[in-house]
C-alpha cells in the first residue's frame, strides 16, 4: 500500500477515517493536558489514574447494564476523579510519599476493577463482552460518535484553557505567589487535574489503560526539549501527539496483527528520543558539541595566557620565542597554535612564535572579561 | 478444604511474603513506582527469552525477564541523569514503551507463543496447582510453588545477610557510602530481587497483584510503625492476611483471585489510612485541630497580656482585633476561662496569675524556639484539652 493510496483509503474508509481522526484528536488533547502533568511533576498520575478508572467502568456497567461508551466513560470519570484525590489525601496527610501514593491506588482500584470484571463475566445476564477492550484498548472499536464526543471534550479544553491561561501558567511556576495575588489555587488546581483525568479516560478506549501514560507524557516529555515557552509547549505537544496518533494508525493499519495503542506510543517515544538527542538548546548531541566546542576555547585561552605571562617579562612584548617551551600541560597542540595564529594573536617564524600586540591585549583581559560577564 | 484449595492459598501466601520484604524498602526509598514499571516491562524480556529458548517453562526465561527488569532501572536512570526530564516521567516513559513492545511481539508471533497479556498482567492462581512438577512418577507439587519458594528463600537469605547495610544505605545513603558499604550495589541487588520477584510471582498473579502486594502492606505497616523490623513483620502479616482472606473472598464471589486479593489489600489500607493511631487520617484531622485551638489561645493570652488598657481587653473588642468569628472567639474564651487562664470582671478580660506565667513561658519559648521548653507546655496544654 502507498501513501496515496491510504489517503485515498482515510478519506473513504469509514473505519480507518474514524480511528484516524479519533488518536490524531486524542494525541492532540492528551498532548496538550500532558505539558501541564509533566511540568507539575505528576507524570505517574495518569498511569495512576488510568488504572483507577477499570472499577468505575465495571460499576457502571453493573449498574445501568448499558455498554454505551458514555455511560462507562463518566463511570471511569468517577473513579477516577476518587482515585485522584484520594491520592492527593494521602500525601498531604500521612507522611507516606507521593510514589507510594501512586502506586497504591493505580493497583488496588486496578485490582478492585478486575475482581468486578471477573465478577461481570461469571453473571448469567452478562452481554459483558467488550468491557476488557478497555484495558488494551481497541481503536477499531471507535465510531463517530467517540469521535465527536472527543472533539468536544477538547474544543472544551481549549475554550478553558485560554480563559484561564494567565492562572494556569502562574500556578504552574510559582503557586505560592498565585495564592498570595488572590488566586484560587485549589479551584485551578482542581480544574487542570480535573481535565487530566477526562483527557486519560477519553483515551482507555483507544489505546487503554496500561499504555495511556505515555500518551500524555511522551509528546509533552519531547515538546518540553524543543521550547521554554509554556505556550510553544502546550502546542507543540498537541501537534506530536495528534502527529503519534496519525503515524501510530497509519502503520498499524498496513500490517495484520499490530494493535493501534501499542504502535501509537513506539511513535511517540520515538518523537521523544528524537527530541532528546536532536533539539538545539537541549538536545544530549549539541550538549555534547557546546562541551567540546567549550572545551576547545578553554585550552586556547590556557596557551594564550602562558604565552602572555612569558611575553610579559619581556620590555618587547614581540620578543619571539623557541615553541619548544609551550608545553601541552598548557594545552598547547599544534592546531590550538595554528588557531591563535589565524585570529591574529601569534605570529609564527620558523620555529619561533611571538606575541602580537593584538594577542597581549586579548590575553591582558582574559580573565577580566571572564569576572564581568559572571557580574 | 481440598489439596488444591490448600495449595493455592500457600502459593499466595508465599508471593505476598516475597513481596513484602523488597516492598518494605522499595516504600521507604521512594521508590515504589519502579515495581510497576518493573512489572510492565519484563514483557519483552520473557518473549525475548521465549524466542531463545522455546519453552515457557525454562528456567532461563526468568533470568531473561529478570534481567529486563534491572534494564528498566539502568534505561530510566540513565534517562534522569540527562536532567532532559525529571525522575517520574523517566519512569513515565520507559515502562509503556517496553511493554508496547512485548505486545507487539507477542501479536506478531501469535501462533508461536501461547502467552497471553491478559495472563501477564492478571495472572491465574486459579490454575496454578494444575502445572505441576514430577521427579519421575512422584508429584513434586505445583511448579509455582517451588519457583515462588526458591525465590522466597534467596531474599530471606539475603534480608539475614545484609539487614545492617540495607538498613543503613536506606536511612542514610552518605553515611553507608562514608563507612565503606557500597549503596549503588545495594540499590542494584534490591532492584534485582525486585525483579525476580516480580517475574517469579507474576505467573502465578499477575503484575499488577505484584505491585499491589509490594506497596499495600508496606505503605499500611509504615503508617502503623516507624520501626523497620516491626515493618517488615507487620508488612509480611497484612501480605498473607490478604491472601488468605482474598482467596475466600474470591471463593465466594466465584471471581478473579488476583484481584480479590487486591480488594482485601485495599480495605486493609483504607481502614489503617482511617483509624491507624497517630498517623491515621482521623488522627490527624483531629490533632490539626486541636493544634489550631491551641494557637489560638496562645494568640489570644498574649493579646492580653501585650495590652494593659481596658478598652483593648473587653469582650467585644478582642472579636474584631483579633478577627475572629464570633464562635470562635467564643470557644477560645470559655477555653480559658476553665483552664483559668482569665477572668472576666465587667467584661473587661485580665490573665490570673496562672495565665500570666504561662503566657511568659510561651513567650519564651517562641523567643527561643528550643524544644526542650514546650515539653513542659505540652502538658499543660492537655490540661485545656479535657
Amino acid at each position: 500500500m502507498d501513501i496515496q493510496e491510504y489517503f485515498s483509503l482515510v478519506i473513504n474508509d469509514y473505519t480507518l477515517r474514524t480511528i484516524t481522526l479519533g488518536t490524531a484528536i486524542l494525541g492532540g488533547v492528551t498532548g496538550m493536558l500532558g505539558s501541564f502533568a509533566v511540568l507539575r511533576k505528576q507524570s505517574l498520575l495518569g498511569d495512576a489514574i488510568s488504572h483507577a478508572a477499570l472499577p468505575g467502568i465495571a460499576i457502571a456497567f453493573l449498574i445501568t447494564g448499558s455498554k454505551d461508551t458514555n455511560t462507562l466513560l463518566i463511570g471511569a470519570l468517577i473513579s477516577g476523579l476518587i482515585g485522584t484525590f484520594w491520592i492527593r489525601g494521602i500525601v498531604t496527610k500521612t507522611h507516606l510519599k507521593s510514589d507510594t501514593a501512586l502506586g497504591l491506588i493505580l493497583s488496588l482500584f486496578f485490582g478492585f476493577g478486575m475482581l468486578l470484571l471477573t465478577f461481570i463475566e461469571k453473571q448469567p445476564n452478562a452481554n459483558q463482552a467488550g468491557l476488557d477492550k478497555y484495558l488494551f484498548g481497541q481503536a477499531a472499536t471507535l465510531v463517530e460518535s467517540d469521535v465527536w464526543l472527543m472533539a468536544t471534550v477538547t474544543g472544551l479544553c481549549l475554550l478553558v484553557l485560554l480563559f484561564f491561561w494567565k492562572e494556569f501558567k502562574l500556578f504552574l511556576f510559582d503557586a505560592d505567589y498565585a495564592k498570595t495575588l488572590g488566586f484560587n489555587t485549589k479551584f485551578i488546581d482542581i480544574l487542570i487535574t480535573s481535565f487530566i483525568v477526562l483527557a486519560i479516560v477519553l483515551g482507555l478506549q483507544t489505546v487503554g489503560v496500561v499504555l495511556m501514560s505515555a500518551m500524555l507524557l511522551a509528546p509533552a516529555a519531547a515538546a518540553r526539549q524543543w521550547t521554554n515557552s509554556l505556550s510553544t509547549m502546550v502546542f507543540l505537544a498537541a501537534v506530536f501527539g495528534a502527529v503519534s496518533g496519525v503515524l501510530g494508525t497509519a502503520i498499524s493499519a498496513s500490517q495484520n496483527n499490530l494493535s493501534t495503542g501499542p504502535v501509537i506510543v513506539i511513535v511517540a517515544s520515538v518523537f521523544v528520543v528524537f527530541s532528546f538527542i536532536f533539539s538545539p538548546s537541549r538536545g544530549l548531541l549539541f550538549r555534547q558539541i557546546r562541551f567540546i566546542a567549550n572545551r576547545r576555547d578553554l585550552e586556547l585561552q590556557k596557551t594564550l595566557a602562558f604565552m602572555y605571562h612569558i611575553a610579559e617579562t619581556h620590555d618587547n612584548i614581540s620578543h619571539p620565542h623557541t615553541i619548544k617551551i609551550l608545553n601541552n600541560f598548557q594545552g598547547y597542540t599544534r592546531k590550538t597554535l595554528q588557531k591563535l595564529v589565524d585570529k591574529g594573536y601569534v605570529t609564527l617564524d620558523g620555529t619561533m612564535w611571538s606575541l602580537t600586540e593584538k594577542g597581549f591585549e586579548t590575553a591582558a583581559n582574559l580573565y577580566n572579561q571572564q569576572a564581568i560577564k559572571d557580574e | 478444604m481440598n489439596n488444591a484449595q490448600l495449595e493455592i492459598q500457600l502459593i499466595a501466601s508465599l508471593v505476598a511474603i516475597a513481596c513484602a520484604i523488597p516492598g518494605t524498602f522499595l516504600v521507604l526509598r521512594k521508590m515504589a513506582m519502579i515495581s510497576d514499571a518493573i512489572s510492565h516491562s519484563i514483557l519483552p524480556g520473557l518473549v525475548i527469552g521465549f524466542f531463545i529458548t522455546q519453552d515457557l517453562n525454562s528456567p532461563l526465561l526468568i533470568l531473561f525477564a529478570a534481567l529486563t527488569g534491572v534494564i528498566t532501572v539502568v534505561l530510566v536512570e540513565r534517562i534522569q541523569k540527562t536532567g532532559l526530564v525529571k525522575e517520574d516521567t523517566a519512569i513515565g516513559l520507559v515502562f509503556p514503551v517496553l511493554f508496547s513492545i512485548g505486545v507487539i511481539l507477542i501479536a506478531k508471533n501469535a501462533n508461536d507463543i501461547h502467552l497471553d497479556i491478559d495472563a501477564v498482567l492478571l495472572g491465574e492462581l486459579a490454575f496454578a496447582p494444575f502445572d505441576r512438577i514430577y521427579l519421575g512418577q512422584t508429584d513434586m507439587g505445583p511448579k509455582s510453588l517451588w519457583v515462588i519458594g526458591t525465590i522466597l528463600l534467596i531474599t530471606i537469605g539475603l534480608l539475614f545477610a545484609f539487614f545492617k547495610e540495607l538498613k543503613l544505605s536506606t536511612f542514610d545513603a552518605g553515611l553507608s557510602a562514608s563507612l565503606g558499604f557500597s549503596p549503588v550495589l545495594i540499590h542494584y541487588g534490591l532492584m534485582t530481587v525486585t525483579s525476580v520477584t516480580t517475574v517469579g510471582a507474576f505467573d502465578a498473579v499477575g503484575a499488577i497483584l505484584v505491585v499491589a502486594l509490594m506497596i499495600a502492606p508496606a505503605a499500611s505497616a509504615y503508617l502503623l510503625t516507624t520501626d523497620l523490623k516491626k515493618m517488615l513483620g507487620l508488612a509480611v502479616s497484612f501480605g498473607v492476611f490478604s491472601a488468605i482472606s482474598g482467596y475466600w473472598l474470591a471463593h465466594w464471589l466465584d471471581a478473579s483471585i488476583a484481584g480479590s486479593i487486591t480488594t482485601m489489600l485495599g480495605l486493609l489500607f483504607l481502614v489503617i489510612y482511617l483509624f491507624a493511631p497517630s498517623k491515621g487520617l482521623i488522627a490527624v484531622i483531629y490533632r490539626e485541630k486541636q493544634q489550631r485551638t491551641e494557637v489560638s489561645l496562645l494568640t489570644f493570652l498574649l493579646h492580653l497580656k501585650n495590652h494593659t488598657e481596658e478598652n483593648e481587653r473587653h469582650v467585644n473588642h478582642l472579636q474584631e482585633h483579633i478577627n475572629w468569628q464570633k464562635v470562635r472567639a467564643k470557644t477560645v474564651l470559655d477555653l480559658a476561662l476553665k483552664n483559668n487562664m482569665i477572668l472576666i470582671d465587667n467584661d473587661i478580660v485580665s490573665l490570673t496569675q496562672k495565665g500570666d506565667e504561662f503566657t511568659s513561658k510561651a513567650i519564651d519559648y517562641i523567643i527561643t524556639n528550643e524544644d526542650a521548653q514546650i515539653e513542659d507546655m505540652k502538658d499543660d496544654f492537655f490540661l485545656f484539652r479535657g
